[in-house]
């Protein structure tokens, strides 16, 4: 039996390391407890080591993609799945082209969640700019992931605002770049952030491209799930929004068209000069 | 009038921005500011930062540089007869607008639209100078949508393909004379000699040289266009005629369809309906089928003889009810082309039934498993262990989709 800790920053790696070892020591998923977090401490600790790497193992690139984003899951089975897999792999070709097979179809959904959990942080965080002077620029996050998502969501934070330093806080895990540097570091609760004036002004705006005559409040939600909202300062309008829109359309049908302003004749008189 | 400040410019300008149904940020190059001299990226994927209660994507800070206009079209809020209040950006302004708020992550890039002030030229200039400081001062990667003036000089669509990543130029109507009834300053044939043009310029940046070398990129996302439905009497099929030649004629990468929304001081010439939503998302049903499944317009629109789209369900399940014949079809056998008519069934479901059914003859669970919605196509397909029986031809079977008809009054 062997216990496998994996650590909460980089399990990745930590995972990939150790089922190549164990893989080509031929060890059967059913002897292999994996402790995310090395959660289990002593109690399950045991003295074997991991086997040493002996030859190169070879596994379907498809596979080695899936297990990159199913790695992030919050599932506690996912590394077991996952070895149980490929575990199937070696003798079982094409099984990755199989969509029917009930494993990896539990995994492929699982691939799906974190899928969408990293786009909905790319899309959802929210920087605060802390003001400090400098240089550089700073700015600062607090976000709630459903998933472990930090780590592979990071880099694309970095790729995008690499000319200003910024935090994104989680109670997961906390992603930190300075100096054109990423790092992780372990999670923490939420942070007193200062208040940001474009926060206001993006309010302004989230209410004025609602268009009240077409609410659909349904097709919002799907997309923006209520989980997210106490983190967005725009979805302190949506209630008020929601609320008036009844109002606001029926305001344009009861107002009786108006007169052009005068200049509408003369600039209109213009313009048709030639055909009038 | 009092000065405007900046919180009441963006309320208007936003406000008047939102019948442009495009938010799309998706398609263009890949760049990124790894180096640590410029701010942003675009990676293939558009990102939705946020959704308003309208069920729309807000991808874009959409706004018009001013909403000041000469033209006097019937159905658009800017209208220089209408008694909005107006208002007018600064270069300045836009440009803090775009990169303050994409600095705190709430938005992709810019989608700047216009009313036409003093002429087509010195609108199209200003936007110009945007998007200019943008790309070269603040050294901004991100997502640029620019709306061109139609009536503007050539080499100034030119100069906007190459800051921005998509252009485009609303045909507004589905046809010339409903463009001609309530947009008489525009001009149709104007509108289609520039979508021609980018398509030109476009074609002329992607070839390469003698010396190997390819042009600046010209609008890599592609141009688009935006159609209004339920201003004037076109039918669906008049609508979807004019789509299909849009793109076939100008490579366009999407027609957006606006369903004719109130507007604030609306005009006696248009009435002040409820917009039609169900067929503005029939419209872009179809507008699938016509792209990706391979359905020709005459299929989509002969179900009904008004030529119109059913309202009631979905064009291809609207079709396939019209040709139950063709049905049940054998998943374990269908080809690719038959198998995207099923009701229900996507490119995506399809893709999985073709790599899977190489594995093992398909049963109804290995369906859903895949992820295969079956509530629709399980009328229209047979599979190991299951066949639909008397269910295909059965007459209560559009019944069992459409919605009960009390509800109809809601629309």
């Amino acid at each position: 039996m062997y216990t496998v800790p994996l650590p909460r920053i980089g399990t990745d790696i930590a995972w990939r390391d150790a089922a190549k070892r164990l893989i080509s020591a031929g060890v059967s998923p059913d002897d292999v407890l994996w402790d995310f977090g090395a959660e289990m401490g002593e109690l399950f600790a045991t003295a074997t080591p991991l086997p040493p790497p002996t030859r190169r193992i070879k596994a379907p690139q498809s596979f080695v993609q899936m297990a990159d984003t199913v790695i992030w899951h919050k599932d506690p089975q996912r590394f077991g799945r996952l070895y149980a897999l490929l575990w199937r792999l070696r003798h079982e070709q094409g099984l990755m082209q199989d969509r029917a097979d009930p494993q990896l179809a539990k995994l492929r959904q699982m691939e799906k969640g974190v899928h969408r959990c990293k786009h909905k942080m790319k899309a959802f965080v929210r920087f605060r700019d802390l003001r400090q002077g400098g240089d550089r620029r700073s700015f600062a996050a607090w976000f709630e992931p459903t998933h472990h998502t930090v780590e592979p969501t990071a880099p694309f934070f970095a790729r995008r605002f690499a000319d200003m330093d910024w935090m994104i806080a989680t109670p997961d895990v906390t992603a930190q770049f300075v100096d054109g540097n990423l790092s992780f570091h372990p999670g923490q609760p939420k942070p007193d952030l200062p208040e940001d004036a474009a926060e206001a002004l993006w309010g302004t705006y989230f209410c004025n491209i609602f268009n009240p005559a077409r609410l659909k409040v349904q097709a919002m939600t799907s997309q923006m799930p209520k989980k997210y909202w106490k983190n967005l300062p725009e979805a302190a309008h949506i209630r008020s929004l929601i609320e008036g829109a009844e109002a606001k359309v029926q305001e344009m049908r009861d107002n009786a068209p108006t007169l052009p302003p005068v200049r509408a004749e003369r600039i209109t008189k213009r313009l048709r000069g030639d055909e009038d | 009038m009092a000065k405007l400040d900046l919180s009441q410019k963006l309320a208007i300008l936003s406000d008047a921005a939102r019948y442009d149904a495009s938010c799309a940020s998706s398609g263009t190059t890949r760049r990124d500011s790894r180096d640590g001299k410029g701010l942003g990226s675009t990676e293939g994927s558009g990102i939705c930062h946020a959704y308003a209660p309208d069920g729309r994507c807000i991808s874009l800070l959409k706004i018009l540089m001013t909403n000041f206009c000469i033209y006097d079209c019937a159905y658009c809020i800017n209208r220089v007869s209408s008694n909005v209040q107006r208002a007018r950006f600064s270069v300045d302004e836009v440009v803090q607008l775009t990169i303050e708020f994409y600095r705190r992550n709430y938005i992709e890039g810019l989608f700047l639209s216009s009313g036409i002030i003093q002429s087509p030229d010195t609108t199209m200039s200003d936007m110009l100078r945007i998007a200019k400081r943008l790309r070269e001062v603040e050294n901004f990667r991100g997502y640029i949508h620019l709306k061109t003036i139609p009536d503007a000089a050539p080499e100034l669509i030119e100069q906007a393909g190459l800051y921005a990543d998509r252009l485009s130029i609303n045909v507004e109507l589905p046809t010339d004379n409903s463009v001609k009834a309530y947009a008489p300053e525009k001009n149709p044939a104007t509108i289609r000699k520039a979508m021609d043009d980018v398509k030109t310029r476009k074609a002329i940046a992607a070839e390469k040289s003698y010396t190997g070398k390819r042009g600046k990129r010209f609008v890599p996302a592609g141009q688009s266009t935006q159609m209004i439905v339920g201003a004037d009497g076109s039918t669906d099929a008049t609508i979807l005629g004019q789509s299909t030649r849009l793109y076939g004629d100008y490579k366009l990468k999407r027609v957006y369809y606006s369903a004719f929304s109130p507007i604030p001081d609306a005009t006696v010439k248009l009435p002040l309906i409820k917009p039609p939503l169900v067929r503005e998302h029939r419209l872009y049903q179809a507008d699938w089928l016509l792209r990706f499944y391979g359905f020709g317009v005459e299929e989509i629109t002969a179900a009904r003889p008004d030529g119109n789209l059913d309202l009631d369900v979905d064009p291809k399940l609207a079709w396939a009810l019209q040709n139950r014949a063709l049905f049940p079809m054998d998943v374990n056998k269908a080809s690719k082309d038959m198998l995207l008519r099923v009701p229900g069934f996507g490119t995506r479901t399809v893709g999985r039934i073709l790599s899977t059914r190489r594995h093992r003859s398909l049963r109804y669970e290995d369906l859903l498993r895949m992820g295969a919605s079956l509530k629709k196509a399980r009328a229209f397909i047979t599979a190991r262990d299951w066949t639909p029986g008397a269910l295909t031809d059965s007459a209560k079977l559009r019944a069992k989709f459409a919605p009960p008809p009390e509800q109809l009054s809601f629309f």
